[in-house]
């Protein structure tokens, strides 16, 4: 199948988050910056079903500036044949979807896959905006995929349980933790994706909607008060007169 | 004009992610010196009718079928808001809400705020609204350019307030079908019976790689059921496959916004408090008192959870015996 898959680079999982001092930015120093974890998992999908189909071709595509290189070189080294990038800062996420809609209207894609948000800014919205506006249907927060390259069956999260359904291709997918673990790139893989082509593309569109103004962190707790691990009684009354909750 | 919220009904009542969902979008209205509009299921019964206008709703209309698929709910809530004239859709940020919202959003030509926590300030050229972002290690303030807009409010994050303004109106909303063929077939849905939804649930008890083995989550569970709250995990347990991936909760997996997060035998990694912190109230149980989770805790217990567990369970059952 043909496959594109939309990337996001996001702060490592270990980072503290800290923002600049006008509160208007992160700040950037010492951070250091990945594959979206669950954008990971929609490429390593993508490479099994062409391997288990026995052919095809992988395209990673991703919105942002040269500073993500090395990742897109990453996705390459696990395997896509191929990365694109737009040049534009990532800040809305209806901006990005138009980007990543022209990019995916180039070509005629088989499936589209993202992750099911980034852990940075967690809005989870930029897969179903992109199916809307390409006017496919949307697998969301998959969790199995099979296919025969026409059809495929998937599973996903739904609220309190899990579906399963036939979606015809093409379609766009977002994908969900359970779906395959990370594939880590080996010897040859790197070496060979020093010589795969990466594009380049201007911005397309301007479709800003929402801007981020500032940022805060989160206001720290007043302190742990340690109850006896002999009087049980005592948590649960502090629970239930001084805290409420039970 | 009216603000819309997408309100759906299940075993014939509004349940509370829906009601806050309501509330919220009566409170917004009411700030617009507008009115609320929800869109429900055809399934509304006498009683969800009865919360509706309780909760302040002008109109009620009902779709008509049963509101379980993507594409009908995008499609019906745009014919609902052509037809009521909404400016502001509310929906609350369910897996449902996150694959209708921006849908809709798109749809309609309205910004999208996803994952909104406090109530909209009106700002000179639009909106402003607050979300967690980082996993829960930082907030953003978003400006929404323009009037209109699609927000998806993060469950457990808003009051449900009862707002008597008068009659609730229903109305039958009839949808001309757009005749487009479905490619689409959702074949079954599993539902998880007997047990409380993680994302829906008030109360969470969650244990880590301090529970030694999944034949010792039986003692999780016995105070999970005491206290009518739902089972999670740490990102090890689900690795090792001790728990189903679905009870992770953590950066890479659910974040939770409970009132009660009762953690047993986890250290309190970056990665997990980042899913966990915003709960209102945690209770942190180790056997290492130096453990990084004891400085996001409000209580803290040093122990062994063989130990405490049992003990904590039969406490919580005595409170309910005198309380009941």
């Amino acid at each position: 199948m043909n496959i594109l898959v939309c990337l996001s680079q996001v702060p490592d999982t270990t980072t503290r988050i800290v923002f600049a001092a006008d509160g208007k930015s992160l700040d950037k120093n010492g951070v250091q910056f990945i594959i979206n974890p669950y954008d990971e998992l929609a490429l390593t999908k993508a490479l099994e079903l062409n391997e288990s189909l026995g052919g095809g071709r992988v395209t990673v595509v991703h919105v942002g500036r040269a500073d993500s290189e090395s990742n897109l070189r990453k996705a390459m080294a696990i395997g896509a044949d191929q990365a694109i990038r737009v040049d534009a800062d990532a800040t809305d996420a209806i901006q990005v979807a138009r980007e990543l809609a022209a990019i995916a209207s180039k070509d005629r894609y088989d499936l589209i896959l993202c992750g099911r948000e980034s852990i940075d800014y967690n809005g989870g919205m930029v897969g179903g905006m992109l199916a809307e506006l390409l006017g496919l249907p949307l697998v969301n927060i998959m969790t199995s995929i099979s296919s025969n390259g026409t059809e495929a069956e998937v599973s996903f999260d739904v609220d309190g349980g899990r579906a399963y359904a036939q979606v015809a291709h093409p379609f766009v997918a977002t994908c969900q933790k359970e779906l395959t673990e990370p594939r880590i790139p080996n010897m040859r893989g790197i070496m060979m994706a020093r010589t795969k082509p990466l594009e380049v593309v201007a911005a397309s569109v301007n479709a800003e909607q929402t801007q981020v103004s500032h940022y805060e962190p989160p206001v720290a707790k007043s302190g742990c008060r340690f109850v006896d691990a002999g009087d049980m009684d005592q948590l649960v009354s502090l629970l239930h007169e001084q805290s409420k909750v039970i | 004009m009216s603000v819309l919220v997408f309100a759906p009904v299940q075993d014939g009542i509004l349940k509370k992610l829906a009601l806050e969902a309501v509330s919220f979008g009566v409170q917004l209205a009411h700030s617009l010196q507008s009115n609320c509009s929800v869109l429900c299921s055809s399934e509304v019964s006498a009683e969800a009718h009865q919360q509706l206008q309780e909760l302040g709703v002008a109109l009620c209309l009902k779709a008509e079928h049963d509101l379980m698929d993507v594409d009908s709910v995008v499609h019906d809530l745009t014919q609902a808001a052509s037809r009521v004239g909404a400016q502001q859709l509310v929906i609350s940020n369910t897996y449902l809400g996150k694959s209708v919202a921006p849908r809709l959003a798109v749809r309609l030509g309205m910004p999208l705020a996803s994952g909104v926590i406090d109530a909209p300030k009106k700002s000179n050229d639009g909106w402003e609204v607050r979300r967690s972002v980082f996993s829960n290690k930082g907030y953003a303030y978003l400006q929404i350019h323009g009037h209109s807009c699609v927000m998806a409010i993060t469950p457990n994050s808003f009051p449900i307030e009862s707002r008597l303004v008068g009659e609730c109106k229903t109305e039958a909303l009839a949808v001309p079908s757009d005749g487009h063929q479905k490619k689409f077939q959702v074949n079954r849905v599993d539902r998880v019976v007997g047990k409380i939804p993680l994302t829906e649930a008030e109360r969470v008890v969650s244990a880590g790689r301090g529970l030694k083995g999944p034949e010792n989550w039986h003692l999780v569970e016995s105070l999970a059921a005491s206290l009518d709250a739902a089972t999670a995990c740490s990102k090890p347990v689900s690795d090792m496959h001790w728990r189903p991936h679905e009870e992770h909760v953590g950066q890479t997996g659910i974040t939770i916004k409970p009132d009660l997060y009762i953690a047993i035998g986890i250290s309190g990694a970056i990665q997990h408090l980042a899913g966990v912190s915003s709960s209102k109230v945690i209770v942190a149980i180790n056997t290492d008192k130096e453990a990084p989770f004891f400085k996001v805790a409000d209580y803290g217990i040093v122990g062994d959870a063989f130990d405490v567990l049992p003990r904590l369970t039969a406490a919580v059952q005595r409170f309910k015996a005198s309380h009941a």
